[in-house]
C-alpha cells in the first residue's frame, strides 16, 4: 500500500470538497478498494472515507418504498429492511459477517461488480440511484462492467426500492469468493415483472426482457419453458463455461418465480 | 483400565490454552533488536531470460541496506532434492541447481530474482518497484505432455526433454503384468487427473535471521516442520555453515501439511544478508507469495488400468502416471511419486502383479512436493476409482469386489505385488464397521425420498491402506533417500521429580505437548502434568527429522519409550543402592520401587531427587543424574487402513453437489489421545473433501496462477462438510513398534477424495456418467450430465 491522506467528512457536502482534490477517492467499506490498494493497484494520493455523514446511513420505509444510506452496510440492510425482505434476504448473504458490517450499499452500486448482489435488486426493484447531484434511475445507473453513470467525484447519497407485490433472489455461489457465480432477483410489480440478472454477463448486471415479457403475462415458472438463454456474452472462467451460466439463469429464474409465489 | 492422562485418556490440548487466547508465538509474531526487513521481487512471467538487473536507483532509495541477486550466490550450492531416483534404464535422475535467488532465467511466476532488505518493510517493497530487471519472456512449458515431446521448450536448458526421471516399480515385473492383461476376461481403464493443490497453511512462511558477530553464530527463527533437516540443508548442501554455527528454531507453526518440510532460498537468503548487515533479517510471506512459491500439492495425470478375471478376481494393476515436479525439484518432490505412491499401488488386495511407470516433468510453475498425504492419496486414488468402474462394469456390488480381494487376517504379515510387507490388518472388519456406523442398509430409501425431492442420491464406497511412519532408514537408503528417517528423545528427569521431554518430531498443530506426556506419564505412573515437551529448536534437541508422514507417534513417539525405559533402567539401579536391594530384585509398577518380598518401596520423586543429590553413590558403580537419549529407526512403515463411505446428493439442474454423510473406519493402530486422533481424521476428512470438491490450482497456458488468491481458490468450509461419523475401534496394533500405533495425520486426505467421486459416480450413473475429475464442481458435474445426454 502506498501512503495516502485520509478524511473523514461528517456532511456530504465536505465529502464532495474533499473529492475534488486530484487523485482523491472515495470510501465506502473498503471491500474492494483496500485489497486493491494493499497489491499497489490502485493508489489514491486522498481517501474520503463515507462513513461518517450522518446522513447517509440507516434504512427507512414510508409510501411504498424503503430507503437505505448510500452509507448504510449490508447488516443494516438484512436487519433494517423487514419491508422488502427479499431485499433484506439478499443484504443478509452477501460475504461473511465482516463483510456485511463493513461493505455499504453506495459502495457495491458505485463500483459495479459484474458478481455483486446488488445491483441486481436495484435494477430489477426499478430503484432509484440518489447522489450528490441528482436521481438516476436503475435503468439508466448501471452501464457494464465496472461502468456506472456516475461522474467524476459524485457521491452515492441513498437507493429508493419501491415495494414490489412479491419478489426474490436467487443466488448460487461463485465456490471461491461467495460472490454471485449467477444471481436472479425477480421482482412482481403492480405494472409488470422485472428480471435482473447479475454475475453471468461480460456486460454486467442486465434485465432477461423475454422472461420479463413471460411472466407478465403469466407470473409462473412454466412461462419460462420455451425460453433459452444465449451463452455467447457471458462470462466464462474457472468456475463455469459460458453455457453453464447461461443455464444458471434459466434455473434460478424459475426457482425466483416459484419463491414468489 | 487407562490411568489418568495416560494412554487412552483424553486430556484437552494443552497447547490450546495459549493457541486460543492469542499467546501463541510465530515466527511474525517476533521482533528483533535492529531488525530490518526483506522483501522479494518476484517474476511475474513464468519463463524468461534474464538479461539484466539494475538495482543502482533501487540502491538510493530511502531506508534500502542491502540488495541481492543471483549473481550473489553463484559460488553458494544448490538446494537438493533429498531423495535420488534412479531411471528405468538404472541412469540416475536429471537434477538441475535449485539457486537461492534465480540466475540467468526465471522459471515460474513468482521465482524470485532479487530480494532488497531495508529499515521498514514498505522501503523494502518501494525499492523493488525502482529495480529495472530486463526480462526476455519465453514460451511457458506448462502441459506435461507437451512438455516431454517438445524438446525445443526447455525450462532447464541442460534437460532436453523436460523429464527428471522415468522410474518403473517394480520394473521385472514389467513384462508379466504386460502379459496378465493379455490374457486377462476383463481390462478396466480410466484416465484421470489428480488436481493441484495449494497448501495453505494458516500461518505464511517467515524467517528471521539473526547473525551474532561477535560468536560468529548464525540464529534462523523460521517456519519448519523439522528444524534439524533445514539445518542440515542449510549446512551440508546451500550455505555451508558449520552445523555448531547455526541454531535453527522453528517456534510455533501454524499448520504446514508438508509445505514447512522443505527448506526454502528465503531462508539462505536472510541468513546471508544478515551476515552481510550484522543485523537480524526478517521476512515473513503475504498471501499472495505463499499461493505462488509454498511448494504445492498432486498434480498428477494417470493412465489406469485393472486386469481380472471373470469373476472379478484381480489379476494384474498397470499405472502410468505423469508427475508434475514444477520448475525445480523441492526437497522431497522425487520421493512422494515413487517410493511413496507406488509401494502403496496393491492396496488392500492380494493381486499378484502391480507395475507402476511414473514420468516425472519440469515444468513453469511452482515446484510441487509432499502434501498431506503425499503419494499415497494418488495411488489410493486411482485404485479405488477404477475399482468402482470395474464393479460397474463386471454388475458387481463395489463392496463385494473389494472384500473378494482382500487380504485376509491371517496373511499378515503380507508382502504385496508393490514389494513392501504389511504388517497387520483388518480389512473385513474394518468394511463390517463401516455397513453399521455409515447404515448402508438404509441407503436405498435414503435414495428413494432425495428423488422425491428431485434429487440424485449416491453412495460411494472406498478403502485404503497407506505407507506412513517415515520411515526405515536402511529401507529408505536403499530406495534413494539421502538422510535418515528415525527420531531421537532426551528424557529429563529434574531433580524434583519433573520432566522435560526433548523431541525431534516438531507439531505444527498436531498435539505434541498433550500426548507426548501421555506416554511418558503412563510408563512412569506419574501425572501427565508434570511432563512437558521441549521442540522445535536444534541447540535444545536431539537430531531429529521432524514431523510428516504421518511419523510423530510411531517414530518420535517410540524414540521416547525407548528413553523413558532407560530412565526406569538408570532409576531402578538407583532405587537398589536406595533399598539396599539387589537390581533384580527391585520392582517398578506405577511409579513405585518396592524390593519384592519386602514391604520396602520408594516413589519415583524419591529417587529422582536421589539422582540429583547423590552424597552416597558408589562413583564406579552408578552415575549421578537421570537424563537419558534415545533414537529409534522403524523396522518397517506403517500401515493405517480405513474403510469410508459417503452420500451425495446431486442438483441435476445446477450440478451442485451436497455431502449428505460421511462414515470412516479407520485402524490407525492403537491410540493414545482418542479425541485428537478424531480431530485428525476430521481435520483430514475435510481436506480431502475439499479436494475432492472445491481445491484447484490452476495455471493458464502462459503459467500464470489463476487461482492466485481465495477469490479464485477455493477452500472447503464447514458448511461444504456434513457431521462425520467415524470409529477407530476396528484396529489392530502395529506389530513393530513399541506403542502399536500406525499414525492418523494423513489417512483422512487419502482416503476420502474416491469416496467422494465414486459416490457423485453412482448418483449419476443412471444418466452414463462414469467419471468426472477432480474438483467435481457444479459446473463440471453439469458439463458431465449434458455430454451424457
Amino acid at each position: 500500500m502506498y501512503d495516502f491522506q485520509f478524511e473523514k467528512p461528517s456532511t456530504v457536502a465536505e465529502a464532495v470538497a474533499a473529492l475534488a482534490s486530484e487523485d482523491a477517492m472515495a470510501l465506502g467499506g473498503g471491500q474492494t478498494l483496500i485489497p486493491t490498494m494493499k497489491q499497489r493497484l490502485a493508489a489514491p494520493s486522498v481517501l474520503v472515507s463515507l462513513t461518517g455523514i450522518a446522513e447517509m446511513q440507516g434504512v427507512s420505509a414510508s409510501g411504498g418504498l424503503v430507503t437505505v444510506g448510500g452509507s448504510a452496510v449490508h447488516a443494516d440492510v438484512a436487519s433494517g429492511a423487514g419491508d422488502y425482505p427479499a431485499l433484506a434476504a439478499l443484504a443478509g448473504n452477501i460475504g461473511d459477517p465482516a463483510v456485511r458490517n463493513r461493505g455499504t450499499i453506495g459502495g457495491s452500486v458505485a463500483n459495479n461488480d459484474p458478481s455483486a448482489d446488488y445491483p441486481a435488486a436495484v435494477l430489477a426493484s426499478g430503484a432509484t440511484v440518489n447522489t450528490d447531484r441528482r436521481a438516476i434511475s436503475a435503468d439508466d445507473f448501471f452501464q457494464g462492467m465496472f461502468e456506472t453513470a456516475l461522474e467524476e467525484g459524485e457521491i452515492v447519497t441513498s437507493v429508493e426500492f419501491p415495494l414490489p407485490e412479491s419478489a426474490n433472489y436467487q443466488k448460487f455461489d461463485q465456490p471461491a469468493s461467495r460472490f454471485a457465480l449467477v444471481g436472479v432477483f425477480v421482482a412482481k410489480h403492480a405494472d409488470g415483472v422485472r428480471v435482473a440478472v447479475t454475475g453471468a454477463s461480460e456486460g454486467g448486471v442486465y434485465r432477461w426482457t423475454e422472461a420479463e415479457e413471460a411472466l407478465s403475462a403469466s407470473f409462473d415458472a412454466s412461462a419460462l419453458a420455451d425460453l433459452s438463454v444465449d451463452a455467447s456474452g457471458m462470462i466464462s472462467d474457472l468456475h463455469g463455461s459460458s453455457e453453464y451460466r447461461a443455464n444458471l439463469v434459466g434455473v434460478l429464474t424459475a426457482r425466483a418465480v416459484a419463491a414468489c409465489s | 483400565m487407562p490411568k489418568d492422562n495416560g494412554i487412552g485418556e483424553s486430556p484437552k490440548r494443552r497447547e490450546d490454552v495459549r493457541f486460543l487466547t492469542g499467546r501463541g508465538q510465530y515466527t511474525d509474531d517476533m521482533k528483533l533488536h535492529g531488525q530490518c526487513y526483506a522483501h522479494f521481487v518476484r517474476s511475474d512471467v513464468a519463463h524468461g531470460i534474464i538479461k539484466s538487473i539494475d538495482t543502482s536507483a533501487a540502491g538510493k532509495m530511502p531506508g534500502v541496506c542491502a540488495i541481492f541477486t543471483g549473481e550473489d550466490f553463484v559460488e553458494v550450492g544448490g538446494n537438493p532434492a533429498g531423495w535420488l531416483i534412479n531411471n528405468r534404464d538404472g541412469t540416475p535422475m536429471k537434477e538441475p541447481k535449485r539457486p537461492v535467488l534465480a540466475h540467468g532465467k526465471v522459471r515460474h511466476v513468482g521465482d524470485a530474482y532479487a530480494a532488497v532488505i531495508a529499515e521498514t518493510y514498505e522501503q523494502a517493497v518501494d525499492a523493488a518497484e525502482a529495480i529495472e530487471a530486463d526480462i526476455d519472456e519465453q514460451d511457458a512449458i506448462i502441459d506435461m505432455a507437451q512438455a516431454l515431446a517438445n524438446s525445443d521448450h526447455r525450462v532447464h536448458d541442460e534437460i532436453d526433454d523436460n523429464c527428471c526421471f522415468d522410474w518403473g516399480w517394480i520394473e521385472d515385473n514389467r513384462a508379466a503384468t504386460d502379459a496378465a492383461f493379455e490374457g486377462a476376461a476383463h481390462v478396466t481403464s480410466l484416465e484421470l487427473v489428480n488436481n493441484r493443490l495449494v497448501p495453505n497453511a494458516m500461518e505464511g512462511r517467515a524467517s528471521i535471521a539473526d547473525y551474532n558477530p561477535g560468536t560468529d553464530h548464525y540464529t534462523l527463527y523460521t517456519t519448519s516442520q523439522n528444524p534439524h533437516l533445514t539445518r542440515l540443508l542449510i549446512s551440508a548442501f546451500v550455505m555451508g555453515i558449520a552445523e555448531n554455527k547455526l541454531t535453527i528454531i522453528a517456534p510455533d507453526i501454524g499448520g504446514g501439511f508438508g509445505s514447512k518440510i522443505y527448506h526454502y532460498g528465503e531462508e539462505a537468503l536472510v541468513l546471508a544478508a544478515s551476515k552481510k548487515l550484522g543485523r537480524p533479517v526478517k521476512w515473513a510471506a503475504t498471501r499472495s507469495e505463499s499461493f505462488m512459491t509454498d511448494a504445492h500439492g498432486r498434480d498428477h495425470v494417470t493412465k489406469m488400468e485393472l486386469a481380472t478375471d471373470a469373476l472379478g478376481n484381480f489379476l494384474a494393476i498397470r499405472t502410468a502416471t505423469m508427475a508434475n515436479m514444477g520448475a525445480y525439484l523441492s526437497n522431497f518432490a522425487t520421493a512422494t511419486p515413487t517410493y511413496l505412491h507406488g509401494t502403496v499401488m496393491a492396496g488392500n488386495y492380494t493381486v499378484p502383479l502391480v507395475y507402476v511407470n511414473v514420468k516425472a516433468v519440469f515444468t513453469n510453475t511452482a515446484p510441487v512436493d509432499a502434501y498431506r498425504g503425499a503419494g499415497r492419496p494418488e495411488a489410493t486414488f486411482q485404485l479405488e476409482r477404477v475399482i468402482d468402474m470395474c464393479a460397474r462394469e463386471l454388475g458387481m456390488d463395489p463392496l463385494e469386489l473389494r472384500r473378494k480381494n482382500f487380504i485376509q487376517p491371517d496373511q499378515f504379515p503380507f508382502t504385496t505385488a508393490a514389494g513392501v510387507e504389511y504388517d497387520s490388518g483388518n480389512f473385513g472388519a474394518l468394511v463390517d464397521k463401516l455397513e453399521e456406523i455409515g447404515d448402508l442398509k438404509g441407503f436405498a430409501a435414503r435414495k428413494a425420498e432425495s428423488a422425491d425431492r428431485g434429487l440424485l442420491r449416491g453412495l460411494g464406497i472406498n478403502t485404503y491402506i497407506e505407507a506412513c511412519g517415515l520411515a526405515p532408514s536402511n529401507l529408505a537408503g536403499i530406495l534413494g533417500a539421502r538422510v535418515g528417517l528415525y527420531d531421537a528423545a532426551t528424557v529429563r528427569v529434574n531433580a524434583t521429580g519433573n520432566i522435560s521431554v526433548m523431541t525431534g518430531a516438531h507439531s505444527h498443530g498436531q498435539g505434541h505437548e498433550t500426548v507426548f506426556p501421555q506416554i511418558v506419564a503412563d510408563l512412569l505412573g506419574i501425572p501427565a502434568e508434570s511432563v512437558e515437551i521441549v521442540h522445535g529448536d536444534t541447540s535444545k534437541i536431539p537430531f531429529g527429522m521432524g514431523t510428516y508422514g504421518s511419523r510423530s507417534l510411531s517414530v518420535a513417539g517410540s524414540a521416547i519409550v525407548k528413553a523413558t525405559e532407560k530412565i526406569i533402567s538408570k532409576a531402578t539401579k538407583i532405587a537398589a543402592h536406595m533399598m539396599e536391594a539387589a537390581e533384580a530384585d527391585v520392582t517398578f509398577e506405577d511409579g513405585t520401587f518396592a524390593v519384592a518380598g519386602t514391604d520396602k518401596s520408594l516413589q519415583f520423586g524419591e529417587v529422582a531427587f536421589k539422582a540429583y543429590v547423590p552424597h552416597d553413590f558408589p562413583h564406579d558403580e552408578l552415575e549421578p543424574g537421570l537424563e537419558e537419549t534415545a533414537f529409534y529407526d522403524p523396522a518397517n512403515f506403517t500401515y493405517p487402513s480405513g474403510a469410508y463411505a459417503c452420500e451425495v446428493e446431486v442438483d441435476p439442474d445446477t450440478g451442485k453437489v451436497t455431502v449428505c454423510s460421511f462414515a470412516a473406519a479407520d485402524d490407525v493402530g492403537n491410540v493414545i489421545n482418542p479425541m485428537i486422533v478424531e480431530g485428525q481424521i476430521h481435520g483430514g476428512l475435510g481436506q480431502g473433501i475439499g479436494q475432492a470438491l472445491v481445491e484447484n490450482c490452476v495455471y493458464d497456458e502462459n503459467g500464470q496462477l489463476l487461482s492466485g488468491s481465495y477469490m479464485d481458490y477455493t477452500m472447503p468450509r464447514a458448511d461444504d462438510l456434513p457431521s462425520f461419523t467415524v470409529d477407530q475401534t476396528a484396529l489392530t496394533p502395529c506389530a513393530h513398534n513399541p506403542l502399536g500405533t500406525k499414525g492418523a495425520g494423513e489417512a483422512g486426505a487419502i482416503g476420502s477424495p474416491p469416496t467422494v467421486v465414486n459416490a457423485v459416480v453412482d448418483a449419476l450413473s443412471d444418466l452414463g456418467v462414469t467419471h468426472i475429475d477432480m474438483p467435481v464442481s457444479p459446473s463440471r458435474v453439469w458439463s458431465a450430465i449434458q455430454a451424457a445426454k
